[in-house]
């Protein structure tokens, strides 16, 4: 087995979150993901056709009015179909205010570049509490 | 972010269970951007929109006994007496809608059911520091009042309403609210509609930041400036604009910049605000909705219309409406146009939103709207989006060729 890295990151919403991660280099609007499954229904986004659910979602920072996107992401909650945890580069208010609504661990400023050290399928494990990202690559 | 005693004791639930979740949502937002402290506000805005993510939040304040301690207003959700009767939606399907009408009631928020407050009942003074959400509300607060806030979420606003305090972060420093783009209108813009046109485009290649508008020729109007406004911080994530003499903070170009060299510089001409409006369009011919009022109509637009319409007749196959703030329809009223609006076949309601359920019955139809936020939003099929005047024509022949 691979060897786990641990690296520090800043907290925005507490909790812990482990999973498989999904990594997307662009933005993400979560109105355009479905509830019911959790896949991303935008045409054309890196991640269409994916699902976010239980994953450990590593992107580059959300887009969409306040709206639409903190609903977005309540009604993946309510759906139990949430990503675990999620791992975002640039943070805005309406991203904070959808990960504190629909209570998934959020963090920020990972202490290297999250889409250098992370890969779609690597094992993720985020304590936000503690801002601690630990990483173990895929075999 | 340092918070102080009674803020502590807040965040603790001294207050209650309301103010102790409007205070870690404050204080999330407040970490995550580095706020040092949270300030003062004297109004907010909640960009209420009746839907799931927003009643769980503004139920979790009220129930918790949270109440709004500066006047904080709500946005449209739907005139429920309106179109419950008449398109006969079930009590189940206006659930939710019902519930954050309740909710935002019990909080002692201002019920303004409207989305341009801030030309209303809710209008900060230069320099305030203020916390507005809702797209055309934040920037032209920020930008043709000079007041202060950030680009909020409805959550964020509502718990800066309730606690009467905000994260001190980004709009509210001096050094922040400078220009760091520059675009170079040629066109000829001449009403709202050109301005939405603008936004559309401008937002479209910019994506975020601080656009500084030169070219105008025309004193831009607050019909204009609120389109404007809307459509930017639709296509894009833009909190703030500046128009050299026209816009408080901005006397000169030079001031709209300040330390700051544009990093970009984009020209519009007539060609690309065209093009805009041709992109938008998805359908022609045979029309079954024209809806005005997104963002909400104000009087002397509710006038135009009445104006227009006076003694025609709307095509008897197309359902028109018009979307407009309490205040507006109450004065629309007095001066006998809602009646004019109303003999010609056509609908005006406040409280009312083009984004929600009660539209539902439309969504297999075309629409055909003035507003390009209208049509990113919309709860109908097919979209021709047109001057205001060519919707009325429209409306009345029954089609759009």
């Amino acid at each position: 087995m691979k060897q786990e890295v641990k690296l520090k990151c800043h907290k925005i919403m507490g909790g812990y979150g482990e999973g498989e991660a999904l990594v997307s280099k662009e933005p993400i609007c979560f109105y355009l993901t479905d509830p019911k499954t959790g896949r991303v229904r935008e045409k054309g986004h890196q991640l269409e056709g994916k699902s976010v659910a239980g994953k450990v979602l590593v992107f580059s920072s959300g887009k969409a009015s306040s709206v639409v996107q903190i609903d977005g992401l309540f009604k993946l909650a309510s759906e139990k179909m949430a990503p675990q945890a999620m791992i975002v580069r640039d943070v805005e208010t309406v991203l904070v205010v959808s990960a504190v609504i629909a209570k998934v661990p959020l963090v920020d400023k990972l202490e290297k570049d999250p889409f250098a050290m992370i890969s779609t399928g690597d094992f993720v494990k985020v304590d936000a509490n503690e801002g601690i990202v630990s990483i173990r690559k895929k075999a | 972010m340092h918070l102080t005693k009674d803020e502590e004791r807040i965040l603790e639930g001294e207050s209650g269970e309301g103010m102790q979740k409007a205070m870690e949502l404050l204080v999330a937002i407040g970490d995550a951007l580095d706020a040092p402290r949270l300030i003062e506000v004297s109004r907010a805005h909640a960009a209420s929109s009746g839907q799931e993510g927003d009643l769980y939040f503004v139920e979790l304040l009220a129930k918790g006994g949270a109440t709004c301690k500066v006047p904080t207003t709500t946005n449209p959700v739907y005139d429920m007496e309106c179109f419950d009767k008449l398109f006969k939606i079930s009590r189940q399907e206006s659930d939710v809608a019902r519930r954050v009408k309740e909710s935002y009631k019990q909080i002692g928020a201002m019920l303004s059911w409207c989305c341009t407050p801030y030309i209303t009942e809710n209008i900060p003074m230069y320099g305030e520091n203020v916390s507005f959400s809702e797209s055309s509300a934040t920037p032209f607060v920020n930008s043709v009042i000079g007041a202060r806030t950030n680009r909020e979420a409805a959550q964020s606003a509502l718990a800066a309403g309730v606690i009467g305090k905000t994260p001190e972060y980004g709009l509210y420093f001096d050094e922040n609210r400078k220009g760091t783009m520059l675009v170079k209108v040629a066109a000829t813009l001449k009403d709202e509609f050109d301005y939405s046109l603008l936004g559309q485009h401008v937002g479209k290649q910019i994506r975020y930041g601080i656009p500084v508008f030169t070219g105008i020729s025309r004193r831009p109007t607050t019909e204009d400036l609120i389109n404007l406004c809307a459509m930017l911080n639709t296509s894009a994530a833009v909190s703030m604009l500046h128009m050299p003499g026209i816009t408080v903070e901005a006397p000169s170009v030079e001031a709209a910049f300040g330390d700051n060299h544009p990093q970009d510089k984009i020209t519009v001409t007539e060609r690309e605000l065209e093009q805009t409006q041709e992109e938008l369009q998805t359908g022609s011919g045979k029309i079954d909705l024209v809806q005005f009022g997104c963002p909400h109509y104000t009087l002397k637009q509710v006038v135009d219309v009445a104006r227009q319409l006076k003694g025609k007749k709307i095509h008897k196959d197309v359902a028109f409406w018009v979307c407009t703030s309490a205040t507006a329809l109450f004065l629309a009223k007095r001066m006998g146009y809602v009646d004019i609006i109303e003999k010609a076949g056509g609908h005006i309601v406040a409280d009312t939103c083009i984004d929600m359920t009660c539209w539902n019955r439309f969504k297999d139809k075309t629409g055909m709207t003035d507003s390009p936020k209208c049509a990113y939003y919309r709860r109908f099929k097919d979209v021709i989006v047109a001057r205001s005047s060519d919707c009325i024509k429209a409306a009345i022949k029954g089609e759009w060729k």
